[in-house]
């Protein structure tokens, strides 16, 4: 799994009707990546099965990852087997993590959560909170005992409204949202009809107000292969073969080839290489979606393969 | 460097009276530096009352740990939680998440090599026909001095156009920036003598962040448009692009001229590079690490941390060598040689950790656009004459290197 890092389970908690949060550890109590407020991770679950899921957890711990877990009936059986099958003690592969939802500067924020899609906000209410912004968060969910992180939330007051389906209706986003105000922004997370119907009531507000993460955790339809790809590297005309368990990096210099890398893990971006043919699997942190599909450049410390080949311009 | 009883509260801590930031020291600190590395993991400033760290292991470990270790309280000797800081501190060097997050995300997005890659044919044209300008001249056989003729006139020639500044006043990018590195160190006459002109300088600087003072397609237009998307405020983004003219001149400079003094002392290691251009890139590498052009930062305890025995008290400033990290035998075979055979990846010359050097790709690409430039059309390159330090507070940095080439 490339330069995944394994983590271990060390605690598991229902945090309400089918949803557990999981802390992740490093078996030698090693610093994780560094993450901000809307950011994800990949576990790697089943056989090369990867799903995403929010980091919920605390910052300024450098030493555990949390992750909140939906059980999802019609999924692939990742959240399954999370809820089923991983115990404490377990280890996962973690990639990541990566941000495409990044918290914006703002005076003011309205979070707008739908169920699981809570777990990207609780990090950004607290840094609002923090930074002493002017915030509200309104948080719909089918019943009360589905919805997740509410003790945590508590301590927050009157800025934070819970919203049950079952005691209350649907959110009724006009309310919530109100007339526009510059510089408020919005950020949404929830399931896709939530995000449809935020997108519509946004439409009159000045551009970029709203920023919304769709929380459809995400099954890479390809994961990472487990087995041995070629890479040949176009300027020097060597060609290599990357096994499963050596990185594509270890296997360039293995042909005399230098690299540069510096953190190793996919985040500083010094080992970024252009991508001649081939198709990459991107595991680092640093291309966005767009940028991942263009398919023209690879951070080779931790990306991989999903073609039988690369071309690399090395 | 002696070492005595410690007079402070860190019982057991070696302490030091030497003088990093005196001219001893910034003329040649190597002895000094290896001096810090033996005396132990942290060891205490009696003329400043500071810690400092040597090794490799503390000091990459305190560079990741911005929770530990603090940048918003200042990166210099003066301590902002109560002293006044001499401009707005920086939203990238001096500020701690979360304050930092947007800022570095903006800028580093600007920033990356995928980003960069619109500007490697311009520099390899700018750096061929700066090289081949300099060489034109007569014979053979061609003598210059490599600051100025190389290590300044490249980066000022492309850098500038990147960001977007106007063509006037440029001439005032070195001293600024020469100002700036000074003032992280105490209130010594480097600081003294550029004081003078600092007003007329951070002027002209603060006037070329403007939004209406820069070009449409440079990074600074980029970082403005950052601010029209939401992605940090309008307020910031003057301050984003002060970062780029602040911190991306003086060290590209230095970092070159270290790399043209690296090769001029090291004939085997040109002939390498010569036999494979492609070396370029961790070629310069190695001369960071190896001449450390930015030499030290501090940092702040934002708690009672302990490193190795020592426990550094709440509010106390560290005084971090890059310089010595990057030449600790500890973590380095025969530290003291420039070799492009080894893997410098992993040096602290860019720094470590979420403020690691923003623009260490856009140097990259610059250095590697002058030394393939050089690579092509000089056979070997030597020193020509007496060699002059430039002494600085924070920068390793080179006044004049008179050097003869030979082309081939």
């Amino acid at each position: 799994m490339g330069q995944t890092v394994r983590l271990r389970v060390t605690a598991k908690e229902r945090v309400a009707q089918d949803v557990v949060a999981l802390t992740l550890e490093h078996p030698d109590g090693a610093r994780l990546p560094d993450w901000t407020p809307g950011a994800h991770v990949d576990l790697v679950l089943l056989d090369g099965l990867t799903r995403q899921y929010s980091l919920c957890g605390d910052r300024f711990d450098p030493f555990t990852y949390r992750v909140g877990v939906l059980r999802e009936p019609g999924g692939r059986g990742g959240s399954a087997h999370v809820h089923d099958a991983l115990r404490v003690g377990d280890e996962v592969g973690v990639g990541g993590p990566r941000n495409n939802f990044p918290l914006v500067p703002s005076r003011r924020y309205l979070f707008l959560a739908g169920g699981i899609g809570i777990t990207p906000l609780l990090p950004m209410v607290h840094q609002a909170q923090l930074l002493g912004a002017d915030w509200t968060l309104v948080y719909g969910g089918r019943t009360r005992a589905s919805m997740a992180f509410l003790d945590e939330l508590a301590g927050y007051g009157d800025r934070v409204h819970v919203v049950p389906q079952d005691e209350r209706g649907l959110l009724d986003l006009p309310r919530w949202l109100g007339a526009p105000v510059p510089g408020t922004r919005v950020y949404c997370c929830g399931p896709g009809p939530l995000l449809d119907a935020v997108g519509v009531a946004c439409a009159t507000w000045p551009p970029h107000s709203l920023r919304t993460e769709r929380f459809v955790a995400r099954e890479q339809a390809a994961p990472a292969r487990s087995t041995p790809f070629e890479v040949r590297l176009a300027r020097s005309g060597a060609t290599v073969t990357v096994a499963p368990d050596r990185t594509v990096l270890e296997a360039v210099r293995g042909a005399g080839v230098e690299v540069l890398s510096s953190c190793r893990q996919g985040t500083c971006g010094t080992c970024g290489t252009d991508v001649l043919e081939g198709l990459p699997d991107h595991r680092d942190s640093i291309l966005d979606d767009a940028e991942r599909e263009a398919n023209d450049c690879m951070f080779v410390c931790v990306s991989r393969a999903r073609s039988d080949r690369l071309v690399l311009d090395l | 460097m002696t070492t005595t009883a410690p007079t402070s509260p860190p019982t057991g801590t070696p302490v030091s009276d030497a003088d990093p930031f005196g001219p001893e020291i910034l003329e040649d600190p190597l002895p000094f530096h290896a001096a810090l590395r033996e005396a132990g993991p942290v060891v205490h400033l009696s003329r400043y009352g500071v810690y400092a760290m040597g090794r490799y292991e503390q000091v990459h470990a305190a560079l990741r740990d911005w929770q530990g270790f603090q940048s918003g309280a200042g990166v210099g000797l003066s301590n902002f939680r109560t002293e006044q800081p001499w401009r707005p501190p920086s939203l990238l060097l001096e500020a701690d998440p979360p304050h930092h997050d947007a800022p570095r995300r903006v800028l580093s997005t600007i920033l990356v090599p995928r980003a960069l890659r619109g500007l490697r044919e311009r520099w390899t044209a700018a750096a061929v026909d700066l090289v081949d300008g300099l060489l034109a001249r007569r014979g053979d056989v061609v003598e210059f001095d490599a600051v100025p003729a190389l290590a300044e006139a490249f980066p000022l020639r492309v850098f500038p156009d990147a960001v977007g500044i106007p063509a006037g006043g440029r001439e005032n990018l070195l001293p600024y920036g020469e100002f700036l590195f000074n003032a992280f160190g105490p209130h010594n006459e480097l600081v003294a003598a550029g004081a003078p002109r600092l007003p007329e300088l951070a002027a002209w600087v603060n006037a070329q962040c403007a939004r209406e003072a820069l070009a449409p397609d440079g990074f600074g237009a980029r970082i403005w448009a950052a601010a029209d998307r939401g992605d940090i405020t309008p307020e910031q983004a003057p301050l984003i692009v002060r970062s780029l003219l602040s911190a991306g001149v003086d060290t590209t400079v230095h970092a070159l001229a270290a790399a043209l003094h690296a090769f001029a002392t090291h004939p085997e290691q040109w002939r390498r590079l010569r036999a494979r251009p492609e070396l370029a890139r961790v070629a310069f590498d190695e001369a960071v690490r190896w001449a450390s052009p930015v030499q030290t930062f501090f940092r702040t305890a934002t708690t009672d941390v302990r490193v190795a025995d020592t426990v550094i008290p709440d509010g106390e400033k560290i005084l971090m060598f890059l310089a010595a990290a990057n030449r600790d035998p500890r973590r380095w075979t025969d530290p003291d040689r420039f070799d492009l055979s080894r893997d410098p990846s992993g040096h602290l010359g860019f720094g470590f950790g979420i403020h690691q050097c923003v623009g260490q790709h856009v140097a990259r690409l610059e250095a590697e656009c002058l030394l393939t430039a050089l690579a092509a059309r000089v056979e070997t390159i030597e020193v020509a004459g007496p060699t002059r330090r430039h002494h600085n507070n924070t920068l390793r940095a080179w006044g004049s290197l008179p050097m003869r080439v030979r082309l081939g």
